[in-house]
Order: structure tokens, then sequence, then C-alpha cells
């Protein structure tokens, strides 16, 4: 079992991470066929929401997993500010964009729920509302990455932003609370409340491993990526370094690059 | 001290001449709230009831004018540098930017919105809670826009990022300089209780903001 | 089963969602494999790796 810190070096992490996808892409994809079996089928629906219940099944794990990811990604901003730790970047950055889709998703279907229970395509919902600041959260984070061109100096940046928005997140999901009991004095409908039935826990416990393993495949295979594009990017500054300088005539460079002489 | 101040008479300076920010500022808030009747129609009682949520939503918005050249020139001119040098802490460029800032753009939005109000038909209590919600909140707003305006330091080009970044974390204050001013102008609503978060609001801001913008520019200038 | 419009396009949203995601990091992480081994072919060889690696 090689220790954290040997996971941690970029090379060992894409040696482990490529032995490993395969065995959580299977295990995903089997646990996911189960989890849908049992959530489209072989559960009751609810007595007071009838078969909408069955988005459940896909709503409250993209929801979960949109919140684990940015917690995630501020453990990874620490870090890459703390220590400087390359690996810790690739993992936010590479989270980011999964991050946003699972915001996304749990937006979709929260909004797709919503229609048969309130009647509208949207609504205000303090719960709804703070899924979409965080929607918009992950998409400025996404554009700040972008803006920068060199991964190295963006990546602290945006750990920074990161962390800002880490802290913030309870403040306006406190906030947005306060905000929709003083407009919408009617009950907001609740999910599921304390007590559901097992036999709707299993489909939901089962998508919930299905989603995780899912979003650990995912998260390896854009970590990898973005290994590789950093490599390719070095490589083509290196490239690029000899061709200016030979046409600078200067032979010291020349000697400085000694790995493109083999 | 005397460090803090100058900056801060720089950063005004630099906001009240001809070009700098603070009038444009003014003159946004404005063109904002010119336009929104146009958008919801001329009805007056319509606009009393929203006429504190307009005045805030045109403050925050103006405040969001200006922010990009906080301390893009700082950074391009070596001054960020000298000033890490010099060994002063580099939240007390971030502070003294900010009250600056605030003074030139913050500040005049204040003054301006009670005129405004009278344009919306908004009733003198509510003129006055406006005022005051924007007194305190405003200096958050500006706070946590130098947060995103150190963030972008190093960009040629991050106004509009300016915006998307900061609008999220700005959400909370809106909320409780809204409610609060709602709460003075509707009976059953409270007015205190809002008015405090929106306080508290403020003080987190004048504590929290300056560290993460001067994380942020110091990473920015290595 | 009631309502089945909508939960189809609820789940029908999940499996676009996530095809795609699957989609964009398959292709993103076999474009960068194929540009590294390019460059690697055309001789530029990362500084940590042996020249007679």
């Amino acid at each position: 079992m090689p220790s954290l810190t040997q996971l941690a070096n970029p090379t060992r992490f894409l040696d482990f991470s490529g032995k490993l996808i395969p065995w959580f892409a299977a295990a995903a994809a089997i646990v996911l066929a189960v989890g849908l079996y049992y959530g489209l089928f072989a559960s009751p629906p609810d007595y007071q929401q009838g078969d909408t219940v069955r988005i459940m099944y896909i709503h409250v794990p993209a929801a979960m997993l949109a919140m684990g990811c940015y917690t995630l990604m501020a453990a990874s901003a620490l870090g890459t500010l703390v220590w400087r730790h390359p690996l810790a970047d690739v993992a936010a950055r590479s989270a980011a964009p999964i991050g946003a889709a699972f915001t996304l998703l749990g937006l979709i279907t929260g909004s797709v729920w919503g229609k048969p229970m309130w009647g509208a395509w949207w609504v205000w919902d303090a719960r709804l509302t703070s899924f979409l600041v965080l929607f918009i959260m992950y998409l400025g984070l996404i554009a700040l990455w972008r803006a920068f061109d060199d991964p190295a100096r963006a990546s602290r940046i945006v750990a920074v932003l990161i962390l800002v928005g880490f802290v913030n997140i309870p403040i306006i999901k406190f906030s947005v609370d306060w905000w929709n009991t003083l407009h919408q004095s009617e009950s907001i409908f609740r999910m599921g409340g304390p007590t559901i039935d097992p036999s709707m826990l299993r489909p939901l416990f089962l998508m919930l491993g299905g989603f995780g393993l899912l979003f650990a495949t995912l998260l390896m295979g854009a970590m990898r990526a973005e290994i590789y594009r950093r490599r390719v990017r070095t490589a083509q500054l290196v490239a690029a370094r000899p061709r200016a300088s030979v046409a600078a005539a200067t032979p010291v460079s020349a000697a400085a690059s000694p790995a493109s002489a083999s | 001290m005397s460090a803090l101040l100058a900056i801060i008479g720089q950063t005004l300076r630099l906001g009240l001449r001809a070009g700098g920010g603070a009038v444009v500022g003014l003159v946004f808030f404005l063109a904002v709230v010119t336009v929104i009747p146009f958008g919801v129609g001329p009805d007056l009682k319509l606009l009393a009831r929203i006429g504190p949520a307009i005045l805030w939503i045109g403050a925050l918005l103006a405040s969001l004018l200006g922010l990009d050249r906080l301390f893009g020139a700082d950074r391009e001119d070596g001054s960020l540098d000298l000033f890490i040098i010099s060994g002063q802490p580099m939240m007390l460029v971030v502070i003294g930017r900010a009250i600056g800032h605030w003074l030139a753009t913050g500040l005049p939005l204040v003054i301006a919105a009670p005129v405004l109000g009278l344009l919306l038909n908004v009733e003198p209590v509510g003129l006055a809670a406006v005022t005051l919600t924007l007194l305190v909140g405003s200096p958050a707003l500006t706070l946590i826009g130098t947060v995103g305006a150190a963030l972008t330091a190093g960009l040629a080009r991050g106004g509009m990022l300016i915006a998307v970044l900061i609008i999220p974390l700005t959400i909370p204050v809106l909320i409780f300089g809204i409610s609060a001013t709602a709460g003075a102008i509707s009976d059953p609503a409270p007015f205190l209780p809002p008015f405090l978060i929106l306080c508290a609001c403020t003080l987190a801001a004048l504590v929290l903001a300056p560290i993460a913008a001067a994380a942020a520019l110091k990473l920015s200038v290595e | 089963m009631t309502h089945l419009g909508y939960i189809l396009a609820a789940y029908g949203a999940a499996f676009i969602v996530i095809v795609g995601l699957i989609l964009w990091v398959w292709l993103d992480l076999a474009a960068q494999k194929r540009k590294l081994a390019r460059l690697d072919r055309d001789g530029t060889r990362r500084r940590s790796r042996r020249p007679a690696a």
C-alpha cells in the first residue's frame, strides 16, 4: 500500500489511476444499473408524491455530489495554498467542470420534480436558489481559471476564490433561507421527511454509491487529462525555446536542453 | 497610519478626477433607476413598492464599476513589489484602496439614493431606510469588490469577470439590506434583526475581505 | 406509473449530462495523450525523463 505522499506524485498518480479507472468504471456501471432497477421498478411510489418520488433517486445524489465536489475543491485549494501541492491543483481544476455539471443536473431534476409538485418549473425555494448561486460560483471559478495563461499562477489565485466561496456558501444559504421565509409563508415542500421507507432507502443509497463511484472515475480521468495537458504545454514551451535561440544564434541555450539531443 | 492615509488620499483623488469612476458610477446609478420604469411601467404604486429594491440593485451594479482598475496600475508599475519589499502588510494597501474607493464611489451612491428614491415614489420612511441600509451595506459591497479586483489584478481584461465572481458573494448583503428596508416600510416585517445582520455582514467583510484580497494580490505579483 | 413524462425527462436529462461528461473526459484524455505522443515522437522530451528510456 503506497503512502499518500507517493500517490501524490503526478507520475505515480498516472500509474495507479490508470489501473483503478476500469475497476471504478465497472463498479459504477453495476451499482448504477442495480440502483436504476430498484429506483424505477422495484420500489413503491410515495403515498403523497406518487411516482415522481423516483426523481429523488437522481436528484439527491446529484445535489450531494455538487456540494461534496465543492468541499473537495476547497480541501484541494488549501493543499495548493499551504503545501503548494501540484496534484491538489490538478484535482481542483479537474473537479470544477464535473461539479458544475452535477449542479446543473441537480437544478434540472429539481425543476422537473417541482413542476408536478409545485405547479411551476421554477420556484424561488431556498434550496433551489442556493443551488443556482452555487452553479454561478462554479461557472465563475471555471471562467477565472481560463482567464489565466499560466496554470501554475492561476491555481493559487483561483484557490483563494475557492476558499472565499467556501466561507460564503453557508452565509448565502442562511440568508437565502431567511429571505425565503420572509417572502413565502406557505409551508414549502419538504423532501421525504425524517422517515423514508426502507424500500425507498435501498435505491437511494445504491444511486448515491453509484454516483460516487462515477464521480471518482470521472475525476481520475479528468485529472489524467489535466496532467497530460500540462505536460504537453511544458513540452511545447521547451520545444519553442531552442528554435527561438537558434534564430538568435546563441550556443548556450543549445547546451541547456540536453534532453533534445537523445 | 500615514501610509494608510496616503493610499486613501491617492485612491480618492484618482476616483474623483475627471475620467475617474466616481461621477460615471453616479450617472450609471441614475441611468439604471431611469430605465426600470420603462421596463415595469409608470405605475406609481408598483414603483413605490419595488423602489427600495431598485435602489439597492442599482447601487450594487454601480459599485461594480471601476473595480477592475483598483489594483491593476499598482501591479503594473511595480508599486506592489515595492510595498512587499518595504515590509508593510499587503492588507494596508487593500484597506486603503477599499476606503478610498468607497469614499469616491460608494458614499456618493448613498447620498444620491434618497433623491433617486423620490423619482420612484418611495415614501419618506422608505427613503430614510434605504439611505441608512445603503450606508451600512455599501462598504460591504466595496470590500467584497476588492476581493474580485485583487483576484483579477493580473488580467488585462478582468472587468466582466469581476462582476460574475462578485455578484454571488453579494447576495447576503442584498437580502438583508432589502429586508431591513422592507421591515421599515411595512408593519409586520421586522426592521432591526435584518439590519443588525446587515451590520454583521459589513463587519465580517471588513475582517475577511482584506485577508483574501491581500492573499490574492501577493499571489498575483509572484 | 403516474407523471411518466416528468420521470422520463429527469432521467433523460441525467443520462445526457452524465454521458456528456463521460465523453468529454474520455475525448479530452485521448486528445492530450495523442498530443503528448506526437511531441515525444518529434523528439521533445520532458526534463525528468532519461534520454535512454
